[in-house]
């Protein structure tokens, strides 16, 4: 009896707080629902192979209008197909892999590259801070679909270069947030008694300071992969996305545009698959925000 | 004030100058590429260094920036490799019908903005302000080509009352702006109207805003004398930045409905690897970006009497 009341509770793992706090979304229905949104598509994706209920560049009967029956008579087209005769709802399910491929990877890269510039800006400050938001400014100074197009003219539309593009364009936002939170968080008594101790400089940044900023760091995450997602539709729409003939909404969206006279139904339904994961990743962005502001 | 202003516009040419180098670097530095592009890919190995060699191409890359620069600078930005016509020749009457639709399209998002973000501001957390946060998220959620696609599949096949393409082509006519305004207004409402909740909110939990409602001032008094004149700063400033992403949005919105603007100029001549025409573009764009960016900058602490720089 005595044993058990000495013994001090386990401290939790650092990941479990961390999944434990990510938990907390449960508390706000409109997280919920764009979680629910974001699984649903992860889902899909996963799945895609199962869920199409045609291969993605199978050609078939051209611009059949949703709910028709395919030529052999064994399948629906549900969504209709495009001038190829391609089924659109197959297309729609296998390109949401590269959505969620290509964003959440870009996204990781703004992030693996701005962190440390906003660590070493804040941290630091000085002609570090200077040079560095200097350098920010200038890229964040470019709209940012003209920055896109400089980019993807000179360097080529690919998967990869759509990646590079976004870090190039998106890790300076990253930095500004980051350096803001640094600024703040310097000042505290764990990071002061962390200096006495004489830990490294980086150290103090990646392990004393970085782990405290990570709320606000979550929700500019969401809201910037929601964006990226538009960001890769608006490439994939103007044709500089990814390279055809695999399925990408953007591209879908525009393909299927110039036979709106035929059924204008026929570009909405890739439309409306697009706009939904974006809401989805704003819907769980303004949830954490919601649940965060709260305690 | 003065030295304020200086020193903005200091940072401003500052920043124009290094945007010109990057542009520079991306697209001119490699001269071989540049004389493919102009030239063409068809032509022999010959044709493209007698080209190069010609226009000063050989020199070091450092001479040939700043003459690129000075050109800039005075204006010349080169023959376009499309039109066949100097760059600035095609420019400045595609900027000219960019900055009329992107100028109705910040009016309109701004009033809407504006108003809805008040309203929703006045009771935090009311049902006024959850509906207006809703529309917000839900309406900028939704890419611009997407609703362009749904708008269009709506007023233009479903119930055919506006015109699906604003190509102008016989003049200038107004109800082809409906539907590219409308899209460009969609995307960016949302954003004003949320920065003006929460300045509005903020300005509500302020002691005088509860003295004046406890003194007994009517509601409505106390939200246009006392409120909305604090809370209208920082949505300015929000205002102005959001020209940014107008420039944005305008090049799909033009790409959308083939309207003659400056946005599918760019899309052009980024399509047909147009170099001289894509840097006059890219320059002038963020010429336009940073200008405003400094214009709100110096508004806002005009605006703001708690700022004031010596």
């Amino acid at each position: 009896m005595t044993d058990q009341a000495v013994s001090v509770p386990r401290r939790e793992s650092p990941l479990l707080r961390f999944v434990k706090g990510l938990a907390l979304i449960r508390e706000s229905w409109v997280g919920m629902i764009g979680l629910g949104i974001i699984v649903f598509w992860s889902l899909v994706a996963i799945f895609a192979d199962i869920l199409a209920p045609f291969p993605p560049n199978q050609p078939g009967l051209p611009l059949a209008p949703p709910g028709s029956a395919s030529l052999d008579g064994l399948g629906v087209y549900w969504l209709g197909t495009d001038q190829l005769g391609r089924d659109t709802l197959s297309r729609i399910i296998h390109g949401s892999r590269q959505v969620l491929l290509y964003a959440p990877l870009a996204t990781f890269c703004a992030y693996f590259v701005g962190i440390p510039m906003g660590l070493a800006a804040g941290y630091r400050r000085g002609l570090t801070d200077d040079v560095l938001s200097f350098i920010a400014n200038v890229i964040l100074s470019f709209p940012v679909l003209v920055l896109y197009i400089i980019i993807i003219a000179t360097i080529g539309a690919s998967g990869s270069n759509i990646v590079i593009a976004v870090t190039f364009a998106s890790a300076p936002g990253v930095m500004r947030i980051v350096r803001g939170l640094v600024l703040d968080l310097r000042n505290r008594e764990y990071v002061f008694a962390a200096e006495t101790r004489g830990e490294s400089a980086w150290r103090i940044m990646l392990v004393e300071i970085l782990p405290n900023a990570r709320g606000p760091l979550i929700v500019d995450a969401c809201l910037r992969l929601g964006y990226v997602v538009i960001t890769i539709g608006t490439l994939g729409f103007l044709g500089l996305g990814l390279p055809p003939p695999d399925p990408d909404w953007g591209g879908m969206v525009s393909e299927l545009r110039q036979f709106a006279i035929v059924d204008p139904m026929l570009a909405v339904f890739p439309c409306i698959a697009i706009s939904s994961l974006v809401l989805g990743f704003n819907l769980l962005a303004d949830g954490l925000r919601e649940v965060s502001l709260r305690d | 004030m003065l030295i304020f202003m200086v020193r903005r516009f200091g940072t401003m040419a500052l920043t124009m100058l290094v945007v010109s180098i990057l542009v520079f670097l991306l697209l001119e530095i490699n001269v071989e590429s540049v004389a493919t592009k102009v030239l063409g890919p068809y032509t022999s190995q010959e044709q493209r260094e007698l080209w190069l060699e010609r226009n000063g191409y050989t020199d070091p890359a450092i001479w040939r920036y700043l003459r690129w620069l000075g050109n800039f600078v005075v204006g010349d930005f080169g023959d376009s490799v499309r039109f066949k016509v100097p760059v600035s020749d095609v420019l400045w009457p595609r900027l000219a019908n960019t900055a009329i639709l992107g100028g109705i399209a910040l009016f309109i998002a701004s009033i809407i903005g504006l108003t809805l973000g008040v309203i929703a501001g006045m009771r935090e957390g009311g049902a006024r302000d959850r509906g207006v946060s809703v529309g917000a998220v839900l309406t900028t959620s939704v890419p611009e080509f997407a609703s362009a696609v749904f708008l269009s599949g709506l007023l233009v096949f479903t119930w055919p009352v506006l015109p699906g393409t604003s190509g102008m082509a016989d003049g200038f006519d107004l109800v082809q702006l409906v539907l590219p305004v409308m899209v460009l207004v969609i995307y960016d409402w949302g954003y004003v109207a949320r920065m003006t909740r929460a300045s509005m909110a903020e300005v509500m939990m302020t002691h005088y805003i509860r003295t004046a409602v406890l003194k007994g001032l009517p509601y409505g008094q106390v939200i246009r004398k006392h409120a909305l004149r604090n809370a209208l700063i920082a949505p300015f400033t929000v205002i102005m930045l959001q020209i940014n992403w107008l420039l944005s949005g305008v090049i799909v919105v033009e790409v959308a409905f083939a309207y003659k603007g400056f946005g599918s100029l760019l899309y052009e001549a980024s399509l047909n690897s147009d170099i001289y025409l894509i840097e006059a573009c890219a320059m002038v764009a963020v010429f336009v970006a940073v200008m405003t960016q400094t214009l709100a900058d110096i508004g806002y602490t005009y605006l703001n009497p708690r700022i004031r720089f010596s």
